[in-house]
């Protein structure tokens, strides 16, 4: 039997994931949740046979059946209003704000670690793009430092992105220490408005020691690469991970270079939005794997 | 007939009884922050307080201090900072008598802590630039600069990407965050004078009964003093400037010579210009790695509008790979890559070496 879900915020990233649960095997996505009768989001859940309702969450949680799972794609402020009362209710609560209240999870390295968990965050798409490449890196090499670059489509940045841009970075930062494994963790975002609009493109700089295994590092890398192909197949290493020598300009250690596009699947979302579809593909993941945990 | 150098102060209004308040423009050194690309971000502690004293013993009311991408630019994307640059900030303000000490921030670069570190350190003047498109995204760290009490200043970067009216109203969305003085900045040295004036206008028309409009140049196609001149003429009160050009890409317009140009159009900085110029020779000139250069590489630059910074950047991936580091700049500007994409010229280069290595394999 699949496990109900109710997706909260018919924005354009609640619309991609409501496609992308569709799809799935173990979730019915039943609900969305909005809190504009006009929205676009809301008429695109009802075609698919959705009960979509403006009236925002607290109708949802008047219902007399509620969802087993929630999937938040609304802003990290409704999101820390709203989760004490998913737990409350017994609801598993997976968060596309970077509300940060529950651990965070990047499918490939630690998808299934929270299962358990009554709410999970999915970072931010520039963690969500960068922190599997740090975290391949790490598990060849310490990795005394990890600095990301996530250039997006300006286009595919919404309003949210832009008024906390400084929660991005920092919440990313944090992400490619705790999940990544690197010691100290950088993370840089640009917004670029060139028409037609840019794919979204990573880098991830890793400094290792001089004597790391750079075979290995490298085959992690590539090893890595396949396993985010799992659930983005758009996602591909632009060019072979790139090895610096250690001198001044890199901290004295080695520099690992690593250079991805993410191609989004192009559901509802234009697939230069890669960034947004990372995003609804890991939440997806992550929403299946405690869906079957619960069976 | 108005005489076309005879300037009008639109506002005034943050400035009060400041010195400045009786002057034509207001000038910034920003060879400490800007020159930092030209420096690879090398600036050592004595070197900063050297060219703050002299700057400073000039006249020059405004000095900016930080990594050449603003606060938290130190990194692999952008080059590591030797000295971190909250000290250098600390130094600088510790050594000006008269000179305010202003730093840069770029959102998505720096974050609101690094602001208030800058502010601790001694910072008086919070400058904060985006792409010309993306003003948005500094609506959060206008908000907490004015709330600390901090001097802002707006910086559209790459200007000469879009149309007077769109920048005009990427201005409105910074001043009605709080910034109190919107920059044109021509960061790839691409505007030609009266692409200039037509920008600083479209801004003045737009927010010059709240604010000032200020224009920051670049040299790459030899118009720094000339735009400068310009933008002054057309209602820009506030003016960057970097001594000796020392800044990005072919550097800054000279701050020396427009200073010059200044004086003989009667146009009052408050800036003594034998002393600053003395400082260029004496003390500028011995911090600078080579001289600021109108060059292959830096001219590309102007003429492809690509952004100043690159230029170390295309460079090292150059030598890197073995490419012409002038295609690696013309290809950034064919991409439309904007400020902060540093790391983008390291995968045009493995392009480039791909495309050499297959016609030789070819032949």
């Amino acid at each position: 039997m699949k496990r109900t879900a109710a997706i909260v915020g018919p924005g354009n990233i609640g619309t991609d994931l409501m496609y992308k649960l569709l799809r799935s095997e173990v979730i019915e996505p039943r609900w969305m949740i909005g809190v504009d009768p006009s929205s676009e989001g809301l008429k695109l859940a009802s075609d698919q046979g959705l009960v979509a309702s403006h009236e925002g969450v607290d109708w949802l949680l008047k219902q007399d059946e509620l969802p087993d799972l929630i999937f938040e794609a609304t802003s990290a402020y409704v999101h820390r209003e709203y989760a004490p009362r998913y737990e409350e209710a017994g609801i598993r609560a997976v968060d596309l704000t970077p509300a940060a209240v529950g651990p965070a999870v990047i499918p490939p390295v630690n998808g299934e670690e929270h299962v358990g968990a009554m709410n999970v965050n999915m970072i931010t798409c520039g963690g969500q793009a960068t922190i599997p490449m740090v975290a391949a890196v790490s598990r060849a090499a310490t990795v005394s430092y990890a600095e990301i670059v996530a250039s997006v489509s300006s286009r595919s940045a919404g309003p949210g992105t832009r008024a906390n841009i400084d929660e991005f970075t920092r919440t990313t930062a944090a992400g490619v220490e705790t999940i990544g494994g690197a010691e100290r963790g950088k993370a840089i975002i640009i917004l670029n408005p060139a028409e037609p609009p840019m794919i979204m493109r990573d880098t991830i700089f890793c400094a290792v020691p001089p004597d790391a295994d750079r075979d290995a590092i490298i085959a992690s890398i590539v090893a890595m690469e396949k396993a985010v192909q799992e659930y983005v197949p758009g996602y591909r290493l632009l060019q072979e991970p790139q090895i610096d020598e250690p001198s001044s300009a890199t901290l004295g250690q080695t520099k690992i270079s690593i250079f991805v596009e993410v191609e989004g699947a192009g559901d509802y979302l234009p697939p230069y939005s890669g960034n947004l579809d990372i995003m609804t593909a890991a939440a997806t993941q992550v929403g299946e794997h405690i869906a079957r945990s619960l069976a | 007939m108005n005489d076309i150098n005879t300037l009008t102060r639109t506002w005034s209004g943050t400035h009060g009884d400041e010195p400045w308040g009786k002057l034509d423009l207001r000038l910034t050194d920003t060879c400490l922050r800007d020159g930092s690309h030209h420096k690879r971000h090398q600036f050592t502690a004595q070197e900063v307080h050297d060219i703050v004293e002299a700057l400073d013993d000039s006249g020059v009311p405004i000095i900016e201090v930080t990594h050449g991408d603003g606060l938290g630019g130190s990194s692999f994307n952008y080059g590591f900072s030797r000295t971190p640059e909250q000290e250098l900030i600390r130094i600088a303000a510790e050594t000006a008598k008269r000179a305010k000490i202003a730093f840069l921030m770029l959102p998505g670069v720096g974050t609101k802590d690094d602001i208030r570190a800058a502010q601790d350190n001694g910072g008086q003047l919070c400058r904060i630039a985006t792409h010309c498109t993306e003003a948005d995204t500094s609506i959060q760290h206008f908000g907490l600069a004015r709330e600390l009490g901090l001097e802002t200043v707006g910086f559209l970067m790459m200007s000469h990407t879009q149309p007077p009216e769109v920048l005009a109203k990427q201005a409105r969305i910074m001043v009605d965050a709080g910034c109190q003085c919107v920059y044109v900045v021509d960061s790839a040295g691409a505007l030609i004078m009266e692409q200039t004036a037509d920008r600083v206008s479209a801004l003045v028309a737009e927010i010059g009964d709240v604010a000032d409009v200020g224009f920051h140049g670049h040299e790459n196609l030899g118009l720094g003093v000339a735009n400068t001149i310009i933008a002054a003429r057309a209602g820009a009160t506030q003016i960057d400037g970097s001594v000796r050009r020392f800044g990005a890409g072919a550097g800054n317009t000279p701050l020396e010579a427009f200073i010059g140009v200044c004086d003989k159009l009667g146009w009052t900085t408050g800036v003594d210009f034998l002393q600053i110029v003395d400082a260029s020779e004496d003390v500028i000139k011995p911090a600078m790695p080579e001289e600021c250069q109108l060059d292959r590489m830096t001219l590309m630059m102007g003429y492809a509008g690509v952004y100043s910074s690159f230029l170390k950047h295309a460079g090292n991936a150059a030598d890197r790979y073995g490419v012409s580091g002038a295609k690696i700049l013309l290809e950034a500007g064919r991409r439309k890559l904007i400020g902060g994409q540093e790391d983008q010229l390291i995968d045009i280069a493995l392009m480039l070496k791909a495309e050499a290595d297959k016609e030789a394999a070819n032949s």
